[in-house]
């Protein structure tokens, strides 16, 4: 059981919370992420990226968008409940650019949607690390953004902002810039996390100027300890576990069309675990704070 | 009685349910014995002198002994007998292979020419874990050491309880919302019902040994810092083969295709067979093939048909003679409508359009040459491809060890396979203070096995640490 500390809204469906959790506060790394249970008994076990931690708190931050049954249930829970059961720190660390003895450079971060949340301690590292970092925020619109302040406060005016609906910042999407960026040339390292399609998009955008590109992936896990397999990729004709050889990987190799294709699999029964929730009241919309 | 009486008594059947309703439902399939049948079974013992089956016994139970006793219908004896030994005979008495263990070498059986005639020596074990009571055995006086387990399958079910009655202050680390490892998210509730586990961790709890889940050592903490500034003076890895290995054939990245770790996980661990009330949503796959001839094949081909497969097919590259998985299981397989397809392996996948499972092409084998593991192995036969009708593959063709602790350990040896090295007789690793048994250590291989490997590293660690003049009871 870990107590909620806090619970933000932080758009429509986006929703933040602290969790108590000194163990995995105390060793979690820049892009690792939990397994978090709502209810142990009949619960789901979903993967979310740690946004942020405090190892003297013993907090760790997730940020996550209700998307199905398991995510309404956990927006539906309150400062002061518990979630049943937290796994992690989980998966390989982000290799941070300057930070194993070769040489800092210049890096851009690519956040789409609530990807800005896993995205977060990455760009703090590569920061400290001494890398010039640049972010490039997308969402579909202004009201969509999260993360944005502390953003901010790592890129300076290095913050790029992208909305499809042009309600802030650019109009347009997140490989327009990024393209650009790639063009001017200077870049050592593109980072990527947001939906898939995005990733994919990044790595094609970036392909061209043979600019090493990460992304880190979500794909339908259980165990998170590469014991079921169910979150295989195939990257570079290899088949890998995002759970334990990643979750970031070189976003060149991955076959991005089967991960997509395998992350609907059972889009049907989600769908209706979603409709049940909703309509058994558990998730009451506007209600949480 | 006279041997000659004891060899006419029949052999007693188990009551089972009807195989067309059981396909169906997740209840137990074997329903144990009566009283009377648990008697009368346990009376077709000889008494042999020279107690053959208990060769037979990872754990060397002494066979005859409980025999007599349930013989005379003292159950509460034999148990007694059982648990001098055996810490987890519930279990045992069902997922043990005993027609290659203790009852392979029963005299009965041998007599008889048909060692399904051996004397029924799981079910009567069964009988008397499931009924009758025996008190545990007392901790010793505190020895104020403390030791750390690492997973909580039956490896580390028997070494945490060994430990703590050693008076050890011992603590159980689980990667997993619920101990019991294998026992809880791979075999299947219709073998063996996850009420007996949630008894037999109980027990470990009334016995001292706290209990960590959600830790996964090496990431949450890792090992070497649970000894240097957790202050444990030793530590068992038990944590299994939790691995999946896959065929690496075409399209094994398909939907529709999985693990059979994950098939069984979804169902047995998340019960996803619960529709209502799971939130983990199982594979509605309607004709289904699995790929293996052990145990997980049996139970991911079973479990297919209680989620509502209409056909289920076993596909086997040997022939039914090298298959790895108890015979009771076969059997009950066969009985439920499991088709098998023996000597045929699976060459690809194939997919649709959107990138689901469309049909399994197949290849046919004949037997050649005995193997390094001795038995024949199979040779494909060119041209003999054909297709299977199917929407759902599982891949049930074993598991690797885990490689997490081994990764995150500096200096833990490991063979080729990724398997830890340890010392057969007291589990002793390449790190002095770390001690390892079950599948990590053998790769994949039996409950009974696991837990004697539990067993022996226990009584390494103790000795250990008698040695190290840490025990301060001494």
């Amino acid at each position: 059981m870990n107590k909620i500390l806090e619970k933000r809204r932080l758009s429509d469906n986006v929703f933040g919370m602290t969790l108590d959790a000194p163990r995995i506060a105390r060793e979690r790394k820049a892009g690792q992420f939990v397994i978090v249970m709502v209810d142990e008994e009949y619960g789901e076990r979903i993967p979310l990226t740690i946004a942020d931690a405090d190892a003297v708190k013993g907090t760790v931050s997730i940020i996550f968008q209700t998307v199905g049954a398991t995510t309404m249930k956990l927006a539906a829970l309150e400062q002061g409940d518990s979630v049943a059961a937290l796994l992690g720190p989980l998966g390989r660390p982000t290799s941070i650019r300057g930070a194993n003895g070769e040489k800092p450079g210049r890096v851009v971060c690519v956040g789409g949607g609530i990807g800005v949340a896993p995205m977060h301690p990455i760009a703090q590292a590569l920061k400290a690390a001494g890398n010039e970092v640049t972010i490039i925020m997308g969402a579909r619109n202004k009201s969509l953004f999260v993360m944005e302040d502390e953003m901010r406060a790592i890129a300076g005016d290095r913050l790029i902002l992208v909305t499809d609906d042009g309600s802030s910042g650019r109009k347009g999407l997140v490989t327009d810039p990024l393209k650009e960026i790639c063009e001017a040339g200077g870049v050592d390292e593109v980072i990527a996390i947001g939906p898939p399609i995005m990733m994919k998009f990044c790595a094609l955008a970036t392909k061209p100027y043979g600019v090493k590109t990460v992304a880190s992936l979500n794909t339908i896990m259980i165990d998170g300890t590469g014991m079921c397999g169910g979150c295989r990729v195939p990257v570079g004709g290899e088949t890998k576990f995002v759970c334990v050889d990643g979750p970031e990987f070189d976003a060149h190799q991955v076959d991005w069309d089967l991960m997509m294709k395998r992350m609907g699999a059972f889009k049907p029964q989600e769908a209706a675990a979603k409709e049940h929730v909703c309509r058994a009241g558990i998730f009451n919309g506007g209600a949480a704070k | 009685m006279t041997p000659k009486e004891k060899m006419a008594i029949p052999p007693q059947p188990m009551p089972e349910q009807e195989p067309s309703v059981r396909a169906r439902n997740m209840g137990e399939v074997a329903l144990g014995y009566t009283a009377e049948q648990a008697k009368a079974e346990a009376s077709r013992c000889l008494q042999c002198a020279a107690k053959p089956c208990m060769k037979g016994c990872p754990v060397a139970i002494d066979i005859p002994g409980f025999l007599a006793k349930a013989a005379e219908g003292d159950f509460d004896g034999a148990l007694a007998v059982i648990k001098k030994t055996s810490l987890l005979p519930a279990v045992c008495g069902r997922v043990c292979p005993q027609e290659k263990q203790c009852q392979l070498h029963c005299t009965v059986g041998k007599i008889m020419k048909d060692v399904d005639k051996a004397v029924a020596i799981g079910r009567v074990e069964r009988y008397c874990a499931d009924n009758a009571t025996a008190p545990d055995a007392e901790c010793a006086a505190k020895t104020g050491c403390r030791v750390a387990v690492v997973g909580s399958g039956p490896a580390s079910i028997t070494c945490a309880a060994d430990c703590a009655r050693a008076g050890h202050d011992v603590t159980m680390f689980e990667a997993l919302h619920k101990c019991g490892g294998v026992l809880v998210y791979g075999i299947p509730e219709f073998r063996l019902p996850k009420e007996i586990v949630r008894r037999e961790i109980e027990g470990l709890e009334k016995i001292g040994v706290k209990i960590e889940k959600n830790f996964v050592v090496g990431l949450t903490r890792k090992l070497k810092d649970l000894m240097e500034k957790d202050g444990f003076d030793a530590v068992f890895v038990g944590t299994g083969a939790g691995l999946p290995k896959f065929m690496g054939i075409e399209g094994e990245n398909l939907i529709g295709v999985f693990s059979a770790n994950e098939y069984l996980t979804r169902a047995n661990l998340m019960k996803a067979y619960d529709e209502k009330r799971a939130d983990t949503p199982y594979w509605h796959g309607r004709r289904v093939a699995v790929l293996g001839g052990g145990n997980v094949a049996m139970d991911a081909s079973r479990m297919a048909l209680r989620l509502g497969a209409e056909k289920v097919y076993l596909v086997y590259r040997r022939s039914e003679a090298e298959m790895p998985a108890r015979k009771e299981e076969v059997h009950h397989a066969k009985e439920e409508g499991v088709e098998f397809l023996l000597l045929q392996n699976a060459k690809r996948v194939l997919g649709d359009e959107h990138g689901a499972v469309a049909g399994l092409e197949c290849l046919k084998y004949e037997l050649g040459e005995p193997d390094a593991s001795g038995r024949r192995s199979p040779v494909p036969i060119p041209g003999s491809e054909f297709t299977l009708d199917v929407d759902t593959v599982v891949v049930a063709v074993g598991n690797a060890s885990n490689p997490l602790v081994p990764a995150t350990t500096e200096g833990l040896e490991t063979n080729r396979r990724g398997n830890i090295t340890a010392d057969p007789e007291t589990g002793a690793t390449s790190i002095p203070g770390v001690f390892a048994g079950g599948d990590i250590v053998l790769g994949a291989a039996t409950v009974i096995l696991a837990m004697g490997e539990g067993r022996r590293a226990a009584a390494g660690i103790n000795a250990y640490l008698s040695a190290k003049g840490k025990d301060s009871s001494k």
